[in-house]
């Protein structure tokens, strides 16, 4: 029972990367109907930028984290004015190939600059260590992870449920026509999603760092969880990407310890089986 | 181009083609069977695409059956035209089961479902030893004869196997012309500008789409089943979703909209790779460019834009008239 429980603890935490990277993919597809492929490549320059910065430049980890995530972020407001605006009138398969583009320019550009080996810098000092759960040492660094989604969980309900802004988003997600009308600036609200979007993919790469190497490949792999992970909890549901989150998470740290052979195929059926039953996805009102 | 030069340029054309083996070097000629499988897979994606409307990221699954298939005929019964017929039919029939499920959906939701799709194939490739070699894959697959009608062709060399190649492509693009310029070609892109119009004047939308599906599916396991016989293995990365872009890269490049766009793409993406190659080892960063640049600018594609260049005139845009609806 308490190996059950703890491999479920080990599941939460990696929860937590894929809560990060879900939780900014469903705010852009939400708001700007915008399904980002290159969303696992903004994960990608994140760890790597937070390696550079922290491992290697020697910036304090915090610092390191903050930097990357306002790089992204930048990077992010560029692609949306420059290269996703022009086609929002379009079928959005175009912003599916337009993005998948991305993905191939970013993960080679990353190969390019960092080469294509495994970086893994030191866990912060304040970081490492352990606190005892259920009788067993669990890693410090795998409860600060927790922490943190969880506190980026609460800090993304009060920005869209209590704040000027958060209604803003709101309205224009529901109706872009009205919400324009209503003299809220629609193009700056696009904007501001996709660096909110795009500065938390980088905040889940960046605080992998420490624990889980850094390769140009892993945009590519992230991405196709972020994508289960957000049909499961529905396309554009903030409630569902932390479930699918939680679920896909502990699912799969159980599923590498009972049935290791078949564990990606299952994820798939359940993603395609979401898809045809519940298209709206399992957490849906 | 007007009807003269046109069958003038296709008679030169299939002229190259044939003589390929006899002027050009051996690596000339496997980066042409290389082309030419790339068209074939293009060709049957563009009826999903630039006809029906629909844009599948799993078509490297059907090719993977196609390859699997064929390679676990060959390795059975060393006979060329049952491996890759066989391959064919699997990849048609899991085209056919899955497109059932997946024409229930449009836009991103069919993309995502054609995803999940082609990567629990990819998975089955990947892991289910016993009948894929797992990350192995299957070795030492023969380059069989062409048995047919009583006689036996052998195929020892690449040259000889790229007459194959040549024919089935040949083949697949000649019918493929008669299906989009048939009433079922005109049926798929009413669909495809209209569902509710399609729907009203009596057309069977789903339906529709699942043949355009199946269709492709079986281009996709035709081209993936004349594989194996040329490299002599099959291994997993083929069916991963990144290997699903390729026609979809190929078609775009080309044009969706111009039915000899798939096979242009092909030719220049296989060449450009090699080409490119040679000098960095950084293919994808350029291809990535040319993604972005195809999408923002040329969404017609490179035959749309060599034909606007040649009439030095300003011409609608064939993309134009099925973005808005498609």
């Amino acid at each position: 029972m308490e190996v059950l429980a703890y491999q479920g603890l080990i599941g939460l935490s990696s929860a937590m990367y894929l809560w990060l990277i879900s939780a900014g993919l469903t705010i852009i597809f939400g708001v700007l109907g915008v399904l980002n492929f290159a969303h696992g490549s903004l994960f990608m320059l994140g760890a790597y930028l937070g390696y550079t910065l922290y491992g290697v430049v020697g910036l304090p980890f915090g610092v390191a984290v903050l930097a990357s995530m306002a790089a992204v972020a930048l990077l992010g407001a560029a692609v949306e004015r420059g290269l996703l605006r022009p086609l929002y009138g379009l079928d959005p398969s175009y912003q599916l190939l337009l993005t998948f583009g991305l993905v191939l320019f970013l993960d080679d550009l990353a190969k390019l600059v960092w080469g294509g080996v495994f970086r893994i810098p030191p866990i912060p000092p304040w970081l490492q260590g352990s606190v005892v759960l259920f009788g067993r040492p669990y890693p410090l660094y795998n409860a600060f992870l927790m922490a943190t989604g969880a506190l980026v969980g609460g800090g993304l309900w009060v920005l869209f449920d209590r704040t000027w802004w958060g209604r803003a988003v709101r309205a224009t997600a529901a109706d872009r026509d009205m919400a324009a009308a209503l003299g809220i600036r629609t193009p700056g609200v696009f904007s501001s999603v996709f660096m909110l979007g795009s500065a938390l993919a980088a905040l889940g790469g960046a605080l992998s760092t420490p624990v889980r190497p850094v390769a140009p490949g892993i945009g590519a792999a992230m991405i196709v969880q972020a994508f289960i992970i957000t049909v499961i909890g529905g396309l554009g549901n903030l409630r569902g990407a932390f479930a699918g989150s939680l679920l896909v998470g502990v699912l799969s740290s159980y599923g590498t310890l009972w049935f290791p052979e078949f564990e990606l195929f299952f994820v798939f059926a359940i993603m395609a089986a979401v898809l045809l039953v519940r298209p709206q996805g399992l957490f849906a009102r | 181009m007007n009807h003269a030069t046109r069958r003038w340029a296709l008679a030169g054309l299939v002229l190259v083609l044939v003589l390929l083996p006899v002027v050009g070097s051996r690596y000339v000629v496997y980066l042409t069977v290389h082309i030419l499988l790339l068209g074939l897979n293009a060709v049957g994606f563009n009826l999903l695409f630039g006809q029906t409307g629909l844009l599948s990221f799993g078509q490297a699954g059907f090719y993977a059956v196609g390859a699997y298939t064929c390679a676990r005929i060959l390795l059975a019964w060393p006979s060329l035209l049952p491996g890759v017929l066989g391959g064919t039919a699997a990849a048609a029939v899991a085209a056919l089961v899955l497109g059932y499920l997946s024409v229930r959906h449009t836009r991103i939701y069919f993309a995502m479902l054609t995803l999940a799709f082609g990567m629990m194939i990819f998975s089955l490739a990947w892991k289910w030893r016993a009948v894929t070699g797992g990350d192995d894959g299957l070795v030492g697959v023969p380059r069989a004869p062409l048995e047919l009608l009583g006689l036996v062709v052998p195929l020892p060399t690449v040259e000889r196997y790229y007459y194959v190649v040549l024919v089935a492509a040949v083949l697949g693009v000649v019918v493929m012309h008669r299906v989009v310029h048939s009433p079922l070609g005109l049926a798929l892109r009413a669909v495809r500008d209209s569902e509710v119009r399609a729907a009203h004047v009596g057309l069977d939308v789903r339906s529709l789409r699942l043949v355009a599906f199946t269709v492709a599916g079986a281009y996709a396991g035709l081209a993936g089943s004349l594989l194996p016989p040329l490299e002599n293995t099959v291994t997993p990365p083929i069916a991963h979703w990144t290997a699903s872009a390729e026609p979809v890269l190929a078609t775009l490049l080309g044009g969706i909209r111009s039915f000899a766009g798939p096979l242009v793409g092909a030719f220049v993406l296989v060449v450009a790779k090699d080409v490119i190659v040679r000098f960095t080892v950084h293919w994808s960063l350029v291809l990535g460019v040319v993604v972005v640049v195809l999408v923002l600018g040329f969404r017609g594609g490179l035959v749309a834009a060599l034909e606007g260049l040649a009439l030095r005139a300003p011409r609608v845009q064939p993309a134009a008239a099925g973005e808005e609806g498609g």
